[in-house]
């Protein structure tokens, strides 16, 4: 992991920081008065950063657990789409119930169906030998499909997470209202990222994980079951991605509407390749889009009219494409990404 | 990532039937669970697309951008490229030839109408070029920066009709008419930049049917008959090998990406200039990824896709129809085709689902025969 301890390590750490010192500034120092400062390290570009960043980083997780045990999986747009729906149409069926129960039915929904997106998209590649980025845009389609056919145009979701302030951290100054005073699936994607990323290093199945991802055969032979693991694997990632776009529904927005993720599953993606698959970089990639999408939010509020707002909005496809295109230096795929794998029983 | 090996037509040809075969035992099933019945949903789906005259037309008009999107997209899977961006090239493909299209007043119609056609399949190659260039400069995936592009080309576009604000002092876009209305538009394209009718209104079949037809005709000879065709399918098959035959496989990339888009800009240039008459962001959603499912049921092969294309149109002109007969949804056409991309990609599971009915149904056979 030389790569990542270099650029995309430093990267990670180093917007954060950069973004808190900042928000440090704006509310100690008398830069508050300078408008461009506020508005680029002020408490609502920061907290519209970490709201796009969410939905981004769950993404990411799903890919890298897919591609880390060697599968594509350019669907995550789809599976995003997919977890979104299914938490809409849970949450409006038990509207009548109360909302806590309501809301964990709907996570759960939205779990369960990017599990069960994973789990076609494991079927269609390993199974049925379907090519793996053909398999994840059929998931797209699907997804985008059934929603659109299902989708009840008039039902509306009563009700969405909110926030849990975290006793004490969130009374700090600056960073309190900023990190702990969240809803709880902001908690869970930051939580995930650390879990993923120890499992991914330190635990048995993070080390067979990586195995079948870099080198399947030589997995294979020293007894892991490696398209097992793929199946699992998958289904995992599949659930974060799905949770990804869950978020949108149950958390950010409360409501769904047709091709809601608009195009986050394909940032995420980008921001795994940027954060060179590992959980730690992908978020701080996941963070670099998400607060080119705030800058963007507050160029509109601030309705500035030097470029018309179009220009605007382009910023963080146009950061993302310059980012993907190896902005910090050259990152390393999986060693066996995208190649099926077969067990030989005879040579 | 190995892309599947071509077949013998024969093979192919009987694959892609028994797919198409389990897609409509699927969807059939599918709108059966829904509660509507499947055989009305077929047949209004037929009647709207085929059986009126008004309906061939739109499906003959429908077929065109089809047929080049779905060459775009093979043609850069014949390079081992997935052009997710055809949506994004179609958008600058109508806006170069609007652009165009609505100047240039008293230009005689041979050389108003090429030009608008060539600056849009220009704009097109250009969008395309980008994705390209930047995979081989820099290594950046083909499939990532085309759908980013997408966006950008939307916007793009978005603003080149924009009416301007009132809020701000935001200046109209290039291309706006001030007459349009609500829904901003650029001004109508000049007589001399339209494509000529062969049908006149109320069927409105233009001429660009030919061209796209022509030009899948063109692919043809490019792919099968010219040194770049060979290079082109050598790069995207054995990337190794052609580097190892001196081959300039960078090169080649980056040409595949801007034919790609090219033909993406030509059928929105053909869009533009021959059925719409003007550009509104509107007109174009959604190409993109009919043209991958286009390309893969197909085979890669202009003819297939000249097909392909023909059923595409069907599922789009005969949709309405359909809703309108049965009561199914018009949107149960995009899950549709995300079971023919699914089928057509995976053989196996065609075969292994057609094996499952048949097993289930000589069961059922047997079962009906001890009992009687």
């Amino acid at each position: 992991m030389a790569a990542f301890t270099q650029s995309t390590a430093r990267f990670a750490a180093g917007l954060p920081l950069l973004l808190l010192a900042g928000a440090f500034l704006v509310e100690y120092a008398p830069f508050a008065d300078i408008q461009p400062i506020r508005m680029l390290f002020g408490a609502s570009i920061l907290n519209f950063a970490l709201r796009a960043t969410v939905p981004l980083i769950l993404g990411a997780l799903g890919g890298i657990l897919c591609e880390r045990s060697g599968i594509v999986n350019i669907g995550i747009e789809g599976m995003m789409l997919a977890g979104a729906f299914a938490a809409f149409v849970a949450k409006t069926a038990t509207n009548h119930w109360a909302l806590g129960p309501s809301l964990l039915l709907g996570t759960c929904a939205t779990l369960l169906t990017g599990a069960a997106m994973g789990l076609l998209h494991a079927l269609f590649c390993l199974r049925f030998g379907m090519h793996q980025i053909i398999s994840g845009t059929a998931l797209i389609l699907l997804s985008m499909g059934i929603s659109a056919t299902f989708f009840d145009r008039d039902a509306v979701a009563v009700g969405k997470f909110a926030p849990w302030p975290v006793p004490l951290l969130s009374e700090w100054p600056v960073i309190g209202p900023l990190l702990f005073n969240k809803p709880p699936i902001t908690y869970a994607a930051l939580l995930i990222v650390a879990v993923v990323g120890f499992a991914l290093a330190h635990t048995r199945w993070g080390l067979r994980t990586r195995a079948i991802g870099e080198h399947p055969r030589a997995a294979d032979t020293a007894g892991v079951a490696v398209l097992r693991l793929r199946y699992l694997n998958t289904a995992l990632g599949g659930a974060l991605a799905g949770l990804g776009g869950g978020y949108l529904v149950l958390e950010a927005v409360g409501q769904f509407q047709e091709g809601m993720t608009a195009g986050r599953g394909f940032i995420a993606l980008a921001a795994m390749i940027f954060g060179n698959w590992h959980p730690v970089g992908a978020l701080g990639a996941s963070l670099l889009f998400g607060y080119a999408q705030a800058v963007q939010n507050e160029l509109l509020l601030a309705q500035v009219t030097v470029l018309p707002r179009h220009f605007v909005a382009m910023i963080p496809y146009l950061v993302t494409v310059i980012a993907v295109s190896g902005l910090v230096g050259r990152v390393r795929a999986p060693g066996s990404l995208g190649q099926p794998y077969r067990r030989e029983t005879e040579t | 990532m190995p892309m599947p090996n071509a077949q013998p037509w024969p093979v192919a040809a009987l694959q892609t039937a028994v797919a198409l075969l389990g897609v409509a035992l699927l969807g059939a099933v599918l709108i059966a669970v829904l509660g509507y019945n499947p055989w009305a949903a077929f047949a209004g789906l037929a009647e709207g697309s085929l059986g009126t005259e008004r309906g061939l037309a739109a499906t003959v008009r429908k077929t065109a951008p089809f047929v080049l999107t779905g060459l775009s997209v093979a043609l850069a899977l014949k390079a081992g490229l997935f052009n997710f961006g055809a949506a994004g090239q179609f958008l600058m493909g109508s806006v170069g030839a609007v652009w165009v299209g609505i100047q240039f007043q008293g230009l005689p119609v041979w050389f108003h109408l090429p030009l608008a056609l060539a600056v849009g399949i220009g704009s097109g190659s250009a969008w395309g070029t980008i994705p390209g260039w930047l995979k081989v400069s820099t290594g950046a995936h083909e499939g990532i920066t085309t759908i980013m592009l997408n966006y950008v080309a939307a916007l793009f576009a978005g603003w080149s009709v924009f009416a301007g604000s009132s809020l701000s002092t935001t200046r109209p876009g290039p291309l706006w008419d001030p007459t349009s209305g609500p829904v901003s538009a650029s001004p109508d394209v000049l007589v001399s930049a339209r494509i000529p009718w062969i049908l006149g209104p109320p069927l409105r079949i233009h001429w660009g049917i030919a061209l796209a037809l022509l030009t899948a005709l063109l692919m043809w000879w490019l792919l099968e008959r010219t040194r770049f065709g060979f290079e082109l399918k050598t790069v995207g098959a054995k990337p190794l090998a052609a580097r190892y035959a001196g081959m300039r496989s960078g090169w080649t990339t980056v040409l595949a990406m801007t034919w790609a888009g090219g033909l993406a800009g030509l059928a929105g240039a053909i869009e533009t200039l021959g059925v719409n008459h003007k550009f509104a962001p509107e007109f174009g959603g959604g190409m993109g990824f009919e043209g991958i499912t286009i390309a893969l049921l197909g085979q890669g092969h202009p003819l297939g896709i000249v097909l392909a294309a023909l059923l595409f149109a069907v599922l789009d002109a005969g949709a309405s129809k359909m809703q309108f007969n049965s009561g199914v949804p018009s949107d149960i056409i995009q899950v549709v085709q995300a079971l023919i991309l699914i089928f057509v990609a995976a053989p196996a599971l065609a075969t292994w689902l057609l094996d499952r009915v048949s097993r289930t149904q000589r069961a059922s056979a047997a079962a009906a025969g001890l009992r009687a």
